[in-house]
C-alpha cells in the first residue's frame, strides 16, 4: 500500500467566524465568514450574488472573475477575510440605473456567448481590461483575455464585442 | 479546503515573530498558488499569516542605478512599471509571458519566487511524490513526464520550477532580500532556488522562519538586446515546455556580454556561465549561438516523454539569441515567432 501522507489532517477546531466588511456593488455589507471562505463563496453563498460563477475553482478558467478595488482578479483564489474593507464589483453591479454597461450591451450585440456560463467572468474581465488600458489591437485583447476560457468557443465574437465597447468608451 | 486560523502581520518583524512562534503556519500574500494547493490538500498550514497589507509594495531606484522591488508588488504592476518597461524590458516580457492578467493582478513578487512546481504528481495526493512526502518515491520518473526537467534532475525528483519571472530575474543577476529572527540577509537569485538532490521537499534556500522582503536588480538591464521566448502547448496562459531569457551587450556585431537563463527545464531557473562566457568576444551569429546551446545542454538528459525538450531547448536558445541580437524581442501579444 502506498503511504502518501505523514501529516495528519489539520485538527484545528473551527475558529470563530471573522467579521468582514465588503462594499459590494456600492453597498457596504458586513458578513461573518470562516477564514477558509473564498471571496467567490462569500459572494455566492453568503450574499446570494450567484452571477459570479464557480467554474474550475482553481484559477484556471476565469469564470469567477470580479473587480476588487477596480482590478480584475480570480475570486476563487482569494479569501474573503483578506479583502476586508475592499470594494467589490460583480456582474450584478455593472448596469447603472437600469441600463446595461457598454460591455454587457456589446456582448448582446455580437452574440458573444453560447451557454453563457463564462460570460459574467468574461464581462468583468473585459471591464478590467478596459480600465487597464493596455490592449489596443485584437492580438492584445486576445492575449490579455486569455485568463477567461470559453468552452463553447465564442472567442471571435467576444473579441468583437470588446472592440465595440472600447470604441464606444 | 482544510480548516485553519487566520492572522494578520502588523510589520515585517511581527511577521517573523508569528512564523517563528508557529512552524506549521504559512505566509499568504497573493494566494494564487497557496490557496490552490490548500484546496488540493497538498499544503495544510494550521494558520495563515496575512502579509498582504505590509508596506512592501514599492519599486524604487537604488543608489547604484538598479531597482529594488518590494516583495508585495503585484506581477502586473511590476510588468507595467515605467522603470521596468524602460530599463528591464526582459523582466517585463517574462512577467507578461506568465499566467493571466487576473492572476498577475493578485500574484506578488515574493510569492512568484516561492511558487511550487506544477508536476501533476505533486498535486495528486493519491500518488507518491518525494517533494510532497519525502521518501515516498517519484511518480514522474517512470510516469507521465512530458513537462519535466532535463537538467539537474535527481533520482528523487524531476520537477521543474514553473516561474517565468524568475527566469528573467536570473538572467539579470537579481538578489533576494530576506529577513529572519537573526536579521536580514541577501541571497543571489541563482542560489535562492536549488536542485532537488535527495531533498526535493526544499524548493529554495529560504529558511522556514524567514520572509522575502524585496528583490533587487543591478543596473545592467540589457534593454537594447534581449528576448524572452517561451514555447508552450498553447499560445497563452500555459506553463513553459522551454523558455529562454536571452540578453546581449553588443559592440557592432561582437558580443561583449551575454546572459542566458532557461525555464521549464530544471528545478530552478537554469544558468550556465560557461555557455555565456563562450559567447563573449564572438560574432553574434548562429554558429556562436549553437555552440553556446550545445555547451548549456551538454549534460541534458531526457525521460520517456520529454526528450524532445533537448532539441527544442537548443532551437529556442538560438532563436532567442537571434531575436536579442537583432533587437527584435519576442512580442508577448502577437506570438508569431520571427
Amino acid at each position: 500500500m502506498v503511504q502518501t501522507r505523514t501529516a495528519a489532517r489539520s485538527t484545528i477546531p473551527a475558529p470563530d467566524k471573522i467579521s468582514v466588511v465588503l462594499t459590494v456593488n456600492g453597498a457596504e455589507t458586513q458578513l461573518n465568514v470562516a477564514p477558509w471562505t473564498t471571496l467567490l463563496d462569500a459572494l455566492r453563498d453568503h450574499l446570494n450574488l450567484t452571477g459570479t460563477k464557480k467554474g474550475c475553482d482553481h484559477g484556471q478558467c476565469g469564470a469567477c472573475t470580479v473587480l476588487v478595488d477596480g482590478r480584475r482578479i480570480n475570486s476563487c483564489l482569494t479569501l474573503a477575510v483578506m479583502k476586508d474593507g475592499a470594494k467589490v464589483t460583480t456582474i450584478e453591479g455593472l448596469a447603472t440605473n437600469g441600463s446595461l454597461h457598454a460591455v454587457q450591451q456589446a456582448f448582446i450585440d455580437h452574440d458573444a456567448f453560447q451557454c453563457g456560463y463564462c460570460t459574467p467572468g468574461q464581462i468583468c474581465s473585459a471591464v478590467g481590461l478596459m480600465a487597464e488600458g493596455k490592449a489596443k489591437t485584437a492580438d492584445e485583447i486576445r492575449e490579455l483575455m486569455s485568463g477567461n476560457i470559453c468552452r463553447c468557443g465564442a472567442y471571435p465574437n467576444i473579441v468583437a464585442a470588446i472592440q465595440q465597447a472600447m470604441e464606444k468608451s | 479546503m482544510i480548516n485553519f486560523e487566520y492572522a494578520r502581520a502588523n510589520d515585517v518583524a511581527d511577521a517573523v515573530r508569528q512564523i517563528t512562534a508557529d512552524p506549521t503556519a504559512k505566509f499568504i500574500a497573493g494566494g494564487t498558488n497557496l490557496i490552490d494547493l490548500m484546496k488540493e490538500d497538498v499544503e495544510r498550514p494550521s494558520r495563515l499569516i496575512d502579509i498582504s497589507r505590509l508596506p512592501l509594495n514599492k519599486v524604487e531606484e537604488t543608489t547604484d542605478g538598479g531597482v529594488r522591488i518590494g516583495a508585495l508588488v503585484p506581477n502586473s504592476d511590476l510588468a507595467y512599471h515605467p522603470l521596468i518597461e524602460q530599463r528591464y524590458p526582459l523582466l517585463a516580457s517574462a512577467l507578461l509571458a506568465g499566467a493571466s492578467q487576473q492572476l498577475r493582478n493578485m500574484a506578488s513578487t515574493g510569492g512568484n519566487l516561492l511558487q511550487r512546481t506544477r508536476c501533476y504528481y505533486f498535486y495528486d495526493t493519491a500518488t507518491p511524490c518525494n517533494k510532497r512526502q519525502p521518501g515516498s518515491g517519484c511518480s514522474a520518473i517512470n510516469g507521465l513526464n512530458r513537462m519535466h526537467a532535463i537538467l539537474g534532475t535527481s533520482e528523487a525528483c524531476i520537477a521543474t520550477h514553473p516561474s517565468d519571472m524568475c527566469v528573467g530575474l536570473a538572467a539579470l543577476n537579481a538578489k533576494v532580500h530576506v529577513t529572519g529572527p537573526a536579521g536580514e540577509r541577501i541571497i543571489a537569485l541563482s542560489d535562492f532556488h536549488r536542485l532537488p538532490g535527495t531533498t526535493p521537499q526544499f524548493d529554495t534556500t529560504l529558511r522556514p522562519d524567514e520572509i522575502v522582503t524585496a528583490v533587487e536588480i543591478p543596473a545592467q538591464g540589457f534593454a537594447r538586446n534581449y528576448s524572452y521566448l517561451k514555447i508552450r502547448d498553447r499560445l497563452s496562459y500555459a506553463f513553459a515546455l522551454v523558455s529562454v531569457a536571452a540578453a546581449l551587450e553588443l559592440e557592432g556585431d561582437t558580443i561583449k556580454d551575454a546572459r542566458l537563463a532557461l525555464g521549464g527545464v530544471a528545478h530552478k531557473p537554469w544558468r550556465n556561465t560557461a555557455a555565456e562566457s563562450a559567447l563573449t568576444g564572438q560574432k553574434a551569429n548562429d554558429v556562436a549561438f549553437g555552440r553556446a546551446a550545445d555547451l548549456l545542454l551538454r549534460d541534458a538528459k531526457g525521460f520517456t516523454h520529454n526528450a524532445f525538450k533537448i532539441d527544442l531547448a537548443r532551437r529556442t536558445i538560438i532563436r532567442a539569441l537571434t531575436q536579442a541580437a537583432q533587437g527584435t524581442p519576442q512580442s508577448q501579444s502577437n506570438k508569431k515567432i520571427r
